[in-house]
């Protein structure tokens, strides 16, 4: 028994971590020795010449930047309004609150295709369209529901005794909310926010139908994906992977933290 | 120092249909210390909020220290407060949660120092000051919420439950000392408890509050000596008064084929029904061929190490009997008591109100 669940997991392990392996591999290997036969499983011919060459071809740079700075910005927008609406589903007794609240999932049921092609025209009519800013927006809208969500999760965490201990004792309503909650919230809110770079950075269809010239980096991926080489297909590829393995190598502890399981 | 006073206070909640505190006036002298004590659901703790400025009320107005606070919020009223979660700060330590109140008075460092450590001294938790509350039990953290209230020398300290989460033995204890605390630094106090031998051991004085309203008011022992209605008498003293209705007769009071005497102030209650009450230690047992009194059967006898509370049927129903531990009874026992007529309590049967 206990070796057939050792031998599952092994077996889950290897499904997601062989192509991981496989494209990082090709992606730091001389472009010649992916062409050999057989090909060679351990890295024996090691190069930064595909991912430099990929690093340098048109609009990979660009990408990566407009990439960057859309993820940020979405970042901070979606926090700037899905922190003080994840705190009014927690403490407050509103009417229509659970409407809302499945509202806010609903927002996510509409594929991003039907929202792009309408949203394209309004921003081509606003001057939107084709900027990180009209970007922004759409992947703030994606990820404001689960930013809500969680974060009303963690402010539900915090006994709503503390906030007024810190307000009997001088704080004013603002103060006890940046002195005594976003303390404690605080790792909650940084997994949220990473969960909504990964979601930003990982958007490719709105990214691709909403701008021409700037596009996110996975856009413009996607774009010259059909007429590149092989190894450049990899180099994207690892570009791609890596935000995500960081993401999950620091959010970890955060998100077991956030789901209330004390594994380590 | 201040004194509070509360003015007509009212407050429905928006979920309820009932007001949860209906016109409450009350006076807290400067330096006193007074118990709202009731059972759950009676005001008590809104009333206690609405002062500590966490609650708005619907009508009515709350002074301190001669300063009409109703409209300011919590921060501005010069008071301090301990929760009955505790609610200290879990992402601080010892140190940092004592001092937040300083910290947010901006007082300087070296007095910042003084102050946190006096407080932290008067309820020994000078060797915990570096600690995380993770780190400390209940009693401790209890001890940290309280150093914080006084860290900050407010005018008014405010107690909402305090000892509830603490186990028997550490309620007892701690109980004493927050008593000698609280009457070194002179504060007036007020302090919300359900449980009638807190608020018996500690106040200056004793709120019992029913349904929004202050049902009576008084020193601790004439609160419990003379109940103002049948509903205090049944709520304060372990165990409660007794209580059973007899029917006044040129004199004396008649139940079945028993009677008590009576005083000539029920003179103008002559054949009609009355309630009367009495405390289970006034009652007194008469043993041997003695022909005075009422007679009884004993049902149960409980020793409680100090004395026996025996539980009596006589023609007036149940009675509570307190009496001194030499006593040797069984159930089944026949005995002979005597209700005093300086102890009896009498109320109206309909209204439970004390008759004057």
């Amino acid at each position: 028994m206990k070796l057939k669940v050792q031998l599952a997991c092994a077996a889950i392990t290897l499904f997601m971590g062989a192509p991981l392996y496989l494209i990082t591999l090709a992606a730091l290997s001389s472009r010649r020795s992916l062409n050999e036969f057989p090909l060679s499983l351990l890295p024996t011919s090691l190069s930064g010449e595909t991912m430099s060459t990929f690093l340098q071809s048109t609009g990979i740079l660009g990408g990566l930047l407009n990439s960057l700075t859309i993820g940020l910005s979405t970042v901070a927008l979606s926090l700037l309004i899905g922190l003080p609406a994840g705190y009014a589903m927690a403490r407050y007794a509103f009417k229509g609150r659970d409407p809302y609240q499945l509202a806010l999932l609903l927002t996510r049921a509409l594929p991003i295709v039907v929202l792009s092609v309408p949203l394209a025209r309004i921003f081509l009519d606003t001057g939107l369209y084709d900027t990180t800013y009209g970007v922004t927006l759409l992947h703030t809208a994606l990820a404001l529901p689960t930013t809500i969500l969680i974060t009303s999760a963690i402010f539900l965490g915090v006994s709503r005794e503390q906030e007024e201990a810190a307000m009997i004792f001088g704080a004013s309503p603002l103060a006890a909310f940046a002195r005594v909650v976003v303390p404690q919230a605080l790792p909650g809110i940084a997994a949220s926010a990473m969960f909504t770079f990964v979601l930003s950075w990982n958007e490719v269809l709105g990214a691709s139908i909403l701008t021409l010239n700037r596009r996110t980096l996975p856009a413009q991926v996607l774009a010259t994906l059909a007429d590149s080489p092989l190894a450049f297909r990899f180099a994207g590829g690892l570009a791609l992977v890596v935000p995500a393995l960081i993401f999950i190598a620091v959010a970890r502890r955060y998100l077991l933290n956030m789901w209330g399981t004390t594994l380590r | 120092m201040a004194g509070v006073t509360v003015t007509n206070l009212v407050k429905t909640y928006p979920s309820g249909n009932r007001r949860a505190t209906d016109d409450i006036s009350l006076d807290v002298a400067d330096g006193e210390f007074l118990v709202l004590v009731g059972p759950s659901g009676c005001g008590k703790t809104t009333l206690l909020r609405m002062v500590a400025g966490l609650e708005t009320p619907d009508g009515g107005t709350v002074t301190i220290g001669g300063r009409d606070v109703t409209r300011l919020p919590a921060r501005e009223r010069g008071l301090s407060m301990v929760f009955q979660s505790y609610a200290i700060f879990p992402h601080l330590k010892v140190r940092q949660n004592i001092g937040f109140g300083l910290t947010m008075q901006k007082v300087p460092k070296p007095e910042w120092n003084t102050r946190v450590e006096r407080a932290a001294e008067l309820l020994d938790l000078t060797d915990y000051l570096d600690r995380h509350p993770a780190q400390l039990s209940g009693g401790q953290r209890q001890r940290v919420a309280v150093a914080r209230a006084i860290a900050v020398d407010a005018d008014v300290l405010l107690m909402d439950e305090p000892l509830s989460n603490l186990d028997a033995l550490l309620r007892l204890q701690f109980r004493a000392e927050l008593k000698k605390i609280v009457a070194r630094l002179g504060t007036t106090t007020l302090y919300v408890t359900h449980d009638q031998a807190e608020a018996m051991s500690l106040g200056d004085r004793v709120a019992v509050m029913r349904d929004g309203r202050i049902a009576q008011i008084g020193a601790p022992m004439d609160v419990y000596d003379r109940p103002g209605e049948r509903f205090v008498g049944g709520f304060l003293g372990a165990p409660p008064m007794n209580f059973f209705t007899a029917t006044v007769h040129q004199g004396s009071l008649v139940v079945d084929d028993q009677s008590v005497p009576a005083p000539a102030s029920l003179a103008s209650w002559n054949d009609k029904k009355i309630l009367a009450g009495i405390r289970a230690e006034n009652i007194t047992i008469t043993q041997g061929q003695a022909q005075e009194g009422v007679e009884a059967e004993v049902e149960v006898a409980e020793p409680t190490g100090s004395a026996i509370l025996l539980t009596v049927r006589w023609a007036g129903g149940e009675l509570k009997v307190q009496t001194g531990p030499g006593l040797r009874v069984a159930p089944g026992d026949r005995l002979r008591l005597e209700l005093p007529a300086a102890a009896l309590r009498f109320y109206d049967p309909e209204t439970g109100l004390v008759l004057a």
